[in-house]
């Protein structure tokens, strides 16, 4: 069962693929993130125990068929030293043959009762799981989304993709491989032990003898495999990372004729995650062996004894099959005694991780008064603002900056790298909100809007577009999915994608991202600018979105923007001045600061930054960047 | 405007309703999971990775006959015990005998299922890791054209999910033989103890059998279903958190929440249909075995009673009828692991197969110090396939420490031209020279150390900096990697990262900016510290600023060296001693820029149109060119 729904392979390599690879391992999630810090302990598997009572019905099914099965699992060896010892007396003419029909019969019944209530007692018990599982993919899933990009640039995505898979499994299987087996474990040794014991006192202690050592030896070898198989998918990971960059970079290593200094990086991963393979199969063997060994030699033991008390009269021979086939019912589930304590420990490691990340508050939020921003003028102004990432005040990334745009204006924001523009574009979306200082829309502060309406009024075209893997026509159409068809077409025409689409094998149904086809740089670009335009915002942000497409198609978007701008605020930012020299004000920021902004002749009459950028661009040659290097 | 019409009319959502086009997640690239249940071609092959560990196969196989004649004696003992030792006439000692006998076959089976199971298991992870090794030291060897139409992600699912379904099968068939031994070894056992109460018992196996299988494509098809929903689901997930932003930027977050927890729901309906099939066999096989142990009840109680059989036959029928239904399981899933592993072989044969297509001449010699830096191509046609060539006829020489630009449009054969050089891809016609010797006749391996080459994209891996801009030059000590981060200006933001040069790049370098990777990468072209100098320049807008410490550490990388550098900017271009222009396969023109400039050619149009990129208009100029040229 669980290989249907389990597959640590294919999560492994989802995560691997996600990670940067040497942080594989769920044991070392979260460690450099701040922002989540969970709390080990009995609280998460209180946590979920409650979770699991959610669905009181189905648990409380389980427990109580749990209860049946294991009497009817008692019932059976007593019945069957019954009937030896029937056999034996009608022999002995003591008693009716018919009789024999009977104890059959229960036999009979009492194994189909065990079967029932055994799948009773698992399929509740799973599908406890399955719908706690769904509880928790929902809640993750909805989490994730909302969590403000503060959180996710602190974040690793591996370790989200490892919360939200392996993680959700352990807390899944608790219920059934921790809390339904521990009753389970309980009822069976308990009552089998009170059972045997009342019967025959050293007979029973000889034939539970096995039980203390093999259910040591099973929670020893768990604990210690889990441990391993940590590390295990960590070296696992190392493996595949080596593996994956080789083969993606193939053409550096061939390059470099560096097949050897590869296949020795192979070798050194390849053979550390290979020896701890083989100490995993060591300790595995070691323990299940010595288990196996411990419960045959307590039956030897039974064997003796009882075979004495059965000469010398004191049991009956069906006492004795009783107490054997007892034996031999208990094995299996004591040697499942590490799975339970398993249970506990990844539920409460994995169940800590996933309630912290479901418990993390979000900072930027919707205010409890939050109303929907109404358009109507259409005027972006910002006033003062400031913002520095994690908080810290002494590093601003944007600061003091104050502007207005109206509806039809453009602005373009240009600067050296790293001096805050993206960061200036991403406070005006909300996708993080300002220290200090307003950005109203239409004379409402946005905190104060909802936060859907905001990013409705302001859509921006990012510097690395993510595509989604589906249709191009799905891609567009992303922002507003009941669009039509002429719709997609028109904006796709306007950035420029149009022509390349009908190149592509299966024209707007061709799909795209991470498994489609690959797009060049370019059309990424474009389709990216494609499906922003969709939305029609009151404020438009290109955000260094155009690095990848040349400057003559560059200039055709543009045009073909024309109309489109004329309805909003549009916002460039980029390093080509070709694409925003056009613009109705440029600011140039430098340190988080407008130090000029006019119009591109104001500017270069200015003399200033702005005119250096400009004639740096036109007038490209080495003696120029040599000159320019020496006069800083 | 006639094809617009059309599509439109045919376009279902015109009449004003509206089908939503909004997905999450998305269907995956699925492959053939189960193949034939034999492949001769295919076990040859994998046999050949079992080979070396015959020895090891020898020993499993006889020590889990041990284990297995050791399991299927103890009901025998037992029953030997009960009706020889435990007799009012038994003689006195006779039971300790029995226990004695009973150590002794325990410790047999200790010691076997130690052996057997440390050695098969050991012996699978050797042959399994073996493969990969395999694999991943051909994939180093096979043709770049290969690796160009392979998805990395397909290379990869074959390197790890298949190479495990092949230990899987491994490590289970050895199991199977003592399943099939076991199962046998109970039916013989019971015939010996009693033919006819057994053949009553044994008439559950073919039902239990029948069940099982009748059961097995049901539930196969569930569990699939499970899993793939499974998948699905997961892979939503994957998106939401890689795509995050901008799935917040387009303001999607509750909308894609619907369509998840639709995707949730059919993922906990297919694993709760998955997990009721899984759990309808057990009472089945509790049914069978409670009847089978009815029948032992009656009958062989009766025989009891007649005194046709003793007791202990009786007990032993009762043991063994117990563990009817485990080998019967087992069989039944390792036909599932051997039609997977069936499948998986396949695909391993198929990389393991992969034509080399470069390798070297079985008296090739190595490029030494004493080669110069020349760069020669004489009549060279080339092209992927043999109708298209992509270089027709091409002709130059670069001399020793001659520094040429390579330009021309997209298409043109520039990037193939750098391939040649190195010889990722053997001519067709003609001859590539380097250092005056045809790449054909000296080792890869002497011409990677001839020739350094910075790709468009770079490319790191993960590690540290330092690690980074070593690479493969193993002799280069720590001093040679700062010497050269500081010729390529990249000490200082290097010495600016958190731990200096043992920084730790996160997953291709995407910690730092475009135009530092650009750096580190020719960093690690100056370590390597070759003769030649092939560089493809990136045509991505990189800003001004860093664009101008690149220029600076471009010059510092070609001196002294012979440099051919794909060009796109023009004051690379213009620091070139030669240019070479290509369109369409053929060199058009060559020579420095003001005899270009003069010439009037291609180069003097693309000068003219003062663009900052020479790849900027491309397809208008080639069109313009073509047309010109008829």
């Amino acid at each position: 069962m669980e290989a249907a729904t389990l597959n640590p392979q294919a999560i492994t390599k989802m995560t691997n693929t996600a990670h940067s690879g040497r942080e594989a391992g769920a044991d070392r999630l979260f460690r450099r993130t701040s922002s989540v810090d969970p709390h080990v302990g009995l609280g998460a598997i209180a946590r979920i125990t409650r979770m699991a009572f959610r669905y009181p019905l189905r648990a409380g099914l389980a427990l109580a068929a749990t209860v049946a099965a294991v009497l009817m699992q008692l019932s059976i060896p007593v019945i069957l030293g019954r009937a030896v010892d029937r056999a034996q007396a009608v022999a002995e003419a003591k008693a009716e043959p018919e009789t024999l029909y009977r104890i059959a019969l229960l036999l009979f019944l009492a194994s189909v009762a065990r079967g029932i209530f055994t799948l009773i007692q698992n399929y509740s018990a799973e599908s406890v799981g399955h719908l706690m599982a769904r509880d928790i993919r929902n809640a993750v899933y909805g989490k994730i989304q909302n969590l403000p990009f503060s959180f996710h640039d602190r974040t690793h995505s591996g370790d989200l993709i490892t919360v939200g898979m392996l993680d959700l499994e352990g807390v899944r299987m608790y219920f059934s491989t921790a809390l339904v087996r521990t009753v389970l474990l309980g009822l069976l040794i308990g009552l089998g032990a009170t059972l045997l014991l009342s019967t025959n006192l050293t007979l029973g202690l000889l034939a539970l003898s096995f039980v203390p050592f093999a259910g040591w030896r099973s929670t020893v070898m768990r604990l210690a495999l889990r441990r391993t198989w940590l590390v295990l998918q960590e070296r696992l990971g190392v493996l595949s990372q080596v593996m994956e960059e080789n083969l993606a970079g193939i053409r550096v290593v061939r390059a470099f004729a560096a097949s050897e200094h590869e296949i020795t990086k192979f070798e050194a991963a390849s053979k550390s995650a290979l020896q701890l393979s083989h100490e995993r199969i060591e300790t595995r063997v070691n323990n299940t062996s010595a288990m196996t060994l411990a419960f045959f030699a307590a039956m030897g033991l039974v064997l003796y004894f009882g075979g004495r008390q059965v000469t010398s009269g004191e049991i009956s021979l069906g006492t004795l099959a009783t107490f054997l086939t007892f034996m031999s019912i208990l094995q299996m589930p004591v040697r499942q005694m590490g799975m339970m304590v398993n249970g506990y420990a990844r539920a409460s490691t994995c169940g800590a991780r996933l309630f912290a990340l479901i418990d993390h508050e979000s900072k930027v939020e919707n205010a409890p008064d939050a109303r929907d921003l109404k358009i109507s003028e259409g005027t972006l102004r910002l006033e003062n603002v400031s913002f520095a990432y994690n908080g810290n005040s002494d590093r601003q990334a944007v600061s003091g900056i104050s502007f207005e745009a109206r509806k039809g204006e453009t602005v373009g924001i240009v600067g050296p790298p790293g001096s805050g523009k993206t960061t200036l574009m991403h406070l005006i979306p909300r996708f993080y909100d300002p220290a200090a200082g307003s950005i109203c829309i239409d004379g409402q502060d946005i905190r104060g809007a909802t936060l859907s309406s905001v990013r409705q009024a302001v859509a921006v075209v990012q510097q690395d577009s993510f595509l989604f893997t589906t249709s191009i026509e799905n891609n567009i159409a992303y922002a507003d999915p009941f669009t039509r068809s002429h719709q997609i077409r028109d904006v796709a025409e306007s950035a420029q994608l149009h022509d390349s689409v009908l190149g592509l094998p299966g024209k707007y149904g061709t799909i795209v991202g991470e498994r489609g086809v690959s797009l060049s740089g370019g059309q990424r670009q474009r389709l990216s600018i494609a499906r922003t335009l969709m939305m029609k915002p009151a404020v438009l942000i290109f955000d260094d979105s155009t690095a990848a497409i040349d400057a003559g198609t560059e200039s055709r978007i543009r045009t073909a923007l024309k109309a489109y701008a004329k309805d909003r605020v549009t916002l460039i930012v980029a390093h080509r001045l070709a694409s925003l020299m056009h613009a109705d004000r440029i600011l140039f920021i430098e340190h988080g600061r407008i130090v000029e902004q006019g119009s591109h002749d104001e500017l270069l009459r200015l003399g200033g930054r702005y005119n250096d950028l400009h004639e740096l661009q036109m007038h490209p040659s080495a003696e120029m960047l040599v000159r320019k290097e020496d006069g800083r | 405007m006639n094809q617009t019409r059309t599509s439109e009319s045919r376009d279902p959502h015109e009449d004003g309703r509206t089908r939503m086009r909004a997905v999450v997640g998305s269907d995956r690239i699925e492959e053939e999971i189960f193949g034939r249940v034999f492949d001769g071609k295919v076990t040859r092959r994998i046999w050949q990775f079992v080979r070396p560990y015959k020895r090891q196969v020898a020993i499993s196989v006889v020590t889990v006959v041990a284990f297995t004649c050791s399991q299927l004696s103890i009901p025998l003992l037992i029953r030997y015990a009960i009706d020889n030792g435990m007799t009012p006439d038994a003689p006195p000692g006779i039971l300790l005998k029995i226990v004695a006998l009973f150590a002794l076959v325990v410790a047999t089976n200790f010691v076997a299922s130690l052996v057997q199971e440390s050695v098969t298991g050991r012996m699978a992870e050797n042959v399994l890791f073996d493969i990969r090794r395999a694999m991943f030291g051909h994939l180093q060897r096979v043709s770049l054209s290969f690796m160009d139409k392979t998805e990395v992600g397909r290379l990869m699912s074959r390197l790890q999910g298949d190479v495990n379904s092949m230990q899987e099968f491994l490590e289970t068939s050895v199991l199977a033989i003592g399943d099939i031994l076991l199962l046998f070894g109970i039916v013989a056992a019971m015939l010996w103890l009693d033919w006819q109460l057994a053949l009553m018992v044994l008439t559950v196996i073919p039902i239990l059998l029948v069940v099982r299988i009748l059961w097995l494509t049901r539930a196969r098809a569930a569990f699939m279903a499970a899993h793939e929903a499974n998948s699905i689901t997961n892979g939503a997930l994957a998106e939401a958190i890689h795509g995050v932003r901008a799935v917040q930027a387009m303001d999607r977050a509750s909308l894609n929440a619907e369509l998840y927890g639709e995707l949730v729901d059919n993922t906990l309906n297919a694993q709760l249909r998955a997990s009721k099939l899984a759990q309808i066999m057990i009472p089945i096989v509790d049914a069978l075995t409670g009847s089978a142990m009815g029948v032992v009840a009656v009958a062989g109680g009766l025989m009891v009673a007649s005194q046709r059989i003793e007791v202990g036959v009786m007990v032993a029928f009762l043991f063994y009828i117990q563990r009817f239904f485990d080998p019967i399981r087992s069989l039944t899933m390792q036909y599932s692991v051997m039609q997977r592993a069936m499948a998986s072989g396949h695909r391993l044969t198929e990389v393991l197969d992969v034509e080399v297509g470069v390798e070297d001449a079985p008296d090739a010699h190595s490029l030494g110090e004493d080669d110069d830096g020349s760069v020669e191509f004489r009549n060279v046609t080339f092209g992927y396939n043999r109708e298209n060539p992509v270089l027709k006829d091409v002709n130059f020489r670069v001399n020793s420490g001659e520094t040429v630009a390579l330009i021309g449009p997209t298409g043109s054969g520039k990037s193939s031209s750098m391939a040649l050089i190195h010889r990722f891809y053997d001519v067709q016609d003609g001859a590539v020279l380097v250092g005056g010797h045809d790449v054909r006749n000296v080792t890869q391996d002497s011409l990677g150390r001839h020739i350094a080459m910075v790709l468009q994209e770079p490319y790191l891996f993960t590690g540290s900096v330092r690690d980074n801009i070593r690479y493969a030059s193993d002799w280069a000590d720590d001093e040679a990697v700062v010497e050269a981060a500081i010729a390529v200006g990249a000490h200082e933001f290097i010495e600016a990262l958190p731990q200096g040069y043992d920084t730790m790049l996160a997953e291709r370098g995407s910690n730092l900016s475009l135009g530092q990777r650009q750096l580190l990468s020719f960093a690690r072209a100056l370590v390597a510290d070759a003769k030649i100098l092939v560089l493809d320049e990136a045509t991505a807008n990189i800003d001004s600023y860093t664009e101008m410490q690149i220029q600076k550490a471009l010059q510092r990388l070609l001196e002294g060296r012979t440099g051919l550098v794909i060009a796109h900017r023009l004051a690379t271009i213009r620091n070139a001693d030669r240019i070479i222009v290509l369109q369409q396969g053929r060199l058009v023109e060559q020579g420095d820029h003001a005899k270009l400039i003069e010439h009037g050619g291609l180069y003097a149009q693309l000068y003219q149109l003062n663009y900052a990129s020479f790849d900027d208009l491309p397809d208008e100029l080639s069109d313009e060119d073509r047309t010109l040229a008829t």
